[in-house]
């Protein structure tokens, strides 16, 4: 799948937000007045970043309100509510700590059930899909709660929580791509079954619909070449996971150390969500002959 | 609401037959004449002189061979267009309850007025059915041509898909699928017309005819090179005639 910018930035962003969101609402900093306003004000940031993001790439910004309407039916339709809803939730809780002092933990819990809730329906946007063997799997869901949890709990600098976290998160990283390098052979879907030429014998594109490119093959027929993306999976985990695990055990206490680690974990899960997209095969592709099976 | 119907009253679709099709790409063009020109955004070129261009088609003619086992390799010209699923993936994704099936005759539709260009339906689509228009920003598909099948005004030959009513070959045939005595259900029923990709599980309407089995080629005679070498040997007639005549001067 191409691998858009504003989608990468959108996910990464959301759930870094969200997943701070969350452990703000389970009252896991305890910060009061203008600490507590810069605490929600980053996570509300980085949250209302991401999903105006994701605006970026809609062919018609304008409408995006009539998204709110179908959530019985689409995923996409439930993020967009869940997300206010998660929003609005939490900003009783929020804002009881910055102007009063006292948390009001209803809100707080709600709040953060819903922020994961957030999460959960992003990545079933992309699990629910079965043209896309390598996403349409439970470790999508896992993949993504861990990675917003674990950014979250890097973000408030947890160092206990933050390791533990970070070492589910390695395991789920690795898991979804020894599982996902599997999942289209597993899909059944080949050249032959997409052109029902296969009980003839084997079949092979002779020539395309057209010469020039196409929008399918641009959106759905990515192709990333493997030693890449061996070496980009090493870069993503190195910089998501193992740096700043080193870091929070060096220095469990220091505030920079805290903010290196968080970027350290940015940065490696934006390699890691670029290979999300760039490595998920559509099976459209075999239409055009781009999927050795 | 971007729920699929439970059941539909008519099955309306294709039946497509890759033994007839001759890849003219005739239903390419005649589906993106009518449906530039008529109903929804048009379908837009882009760079359409320049060095890289690229277009919205809703219908487009891929080419295969098969190699089988023994004997020649059959190629296979394949148009393949919108398959109007029974369980349409495209339609439930939608978030903005744009896309639908219809009750009435099960074709697949955008509302193109609620469409965020989101681009969800193409993606939750196996067979590369929808392309997003890049000049109008909204999710552009095959409308089975329901702006002509129901269209009064035209004369009632008319009254099929573009695709459909240009198809030099006879390869391309439309009616309603659910109605097990139409002449498609029977003209699948006759030649073991099959789904593609059924293994994705979208129940798709149009169905696809397989090619006929191939005559088997018959062994070439012993002295095939020597035959074709020309000769006036057993000439008969007028030109018989002439060789003798020439011959003896």
């Amino acid at each position: 799948m191409h691998p858009a910018p504003s989608i990468i930035l959108f996910t990464v962003l959301s759930g870094l937000g969200l997943g701070l969101l969350s452990f703000l609402g389970l009252g896991l900093v305890q910060a009061t007045g203008w600490v507590a306003f810069w605490w929600f004000g980053f996570g509300y940031g980085l949250t209302l970043a991401g999903l105006s993001l994701s605006a970026f790439h809609l062919g018609h910004p304008e409408r995006a309100l009539k998204a709110f309407s179908q959530w019985r039916t689409s995923w996409l339709s439930r993020e967009a509510v869940l997300a206010a809803a998660a929003l609005l939730f939490m900003a009783p809780h929020a804002a009881g700590l910055v102007f009063f002092a006292t948390p009001l933990k209803g809100f707080g819990i709600l709040g953060a059930f819903l922020c994961l809730q957030t999460v959960l329906a992003t990545a079933m946007i992309y699990a629910q899909l079965k043209t896309v063997p390598r996403w349409n799997h439970w470790l999508t869901p896992l993949l993504f709660l861990t990675a917003s949890l674990t950014g979250g709990a890097t973000l408030i600098g947890a160092p206990r929580l933050a390791q533990v976290l970070l070492a589910g998160l390695a395991l789920v990283m690795v898991a979804y791509w020894l599982i996902g390098d599997t999942r289209l052979r597993a899909s059944g879907s080949t050249i032959s079954s997409a052109t029902g030429l296969g009980t003839r014998g084997s079949v092979r594109q002779l020539e395309p619909p057209h010469t020039g490119p196409n929008y399918l093959l641009r959106e759905m027929v990515y192709v990333v070449g493997r030693k890449h993306a061996l070496k980009l999976r090493g870069i993503a985990l190195l910089l998501a996971v193992v740096m700043p695990s080193l870091i929070l055990w060096a220095a469990p206490d220091a505030l920079t150390a805290k903010g290196l680690a968080a970027l350290s974990h940015l940065a490696g899960m934006l390699a890691a969500r670029w290979l999300f997209f760039a490595e998920a095969e559509h099976v459209v592709g075999l239409y055009y002959g781009k999927r050795a099976a | 609401m971007t729920a699929l119907p439970a059941t539909t009253d008519r099955k309306l679709g294709l039946v497509i037959d890759l033994d007839t099709c001759v890849g003219c790409h005739a239903c390419v063009i005649a589906c993106k004449g009518w449906n530039t020109e008529n109903y929804g955004a048009p379908l837009s070129d882009n760079d359409a002189y320049g060095a890289e261009p690229e277009g919205s088609f809703l219908n487009r003619v891929h080419s295969y061979e098969v190699m089988p086992e023994s004997g020649a390799p059959i190629v296979v010209h394949f148009p393949k267009s919108c398959l109007h699923c029974e369980d349409a993936p495209c339609v439930t994704v939608c978030p903005t309850g744009a896309s639908y099936k219809r009750t009435e005759d099960g074709i697949v539709l955008v509302n193109e007025a609620d469409c965020i260009g989101c681009g969800l339906c193409a993606w939750a689509c196996p067979y590369g059915a929808r392309e997003m228009d890049a000049q109008a920003g909204v999710m552009k598909k095959c409308t089975l041509c329901v702006d002509r099948i129901y269209n009064e005004n035209l004369p009632e030959i008319d009254r099929e898909p573009a695709c459909v009513r240009t198809c030099p070959a006879g390869a391309r045939h439309f009616g309603d699928l659910g109605d097990p005595d139409s002449a498609v259900s029977q003209l699948v029923a006759t030649r073991g017309g099959f789904d593609l990709m059924p293994e994705q599980g979208t129940k798709p309407v149009n169905k696809y005819l397989p090619p006929r089995l191939r005559d088997q080629l018959m062994e070439p005679p012993a002295q095939l090179a020597t035959l074709c070498i020309p000769s006036t040997e057993g000439l008969t007639g007028f030109l018989g005639w002439i060789d003798r005549t020439l011959g003896k001067l």
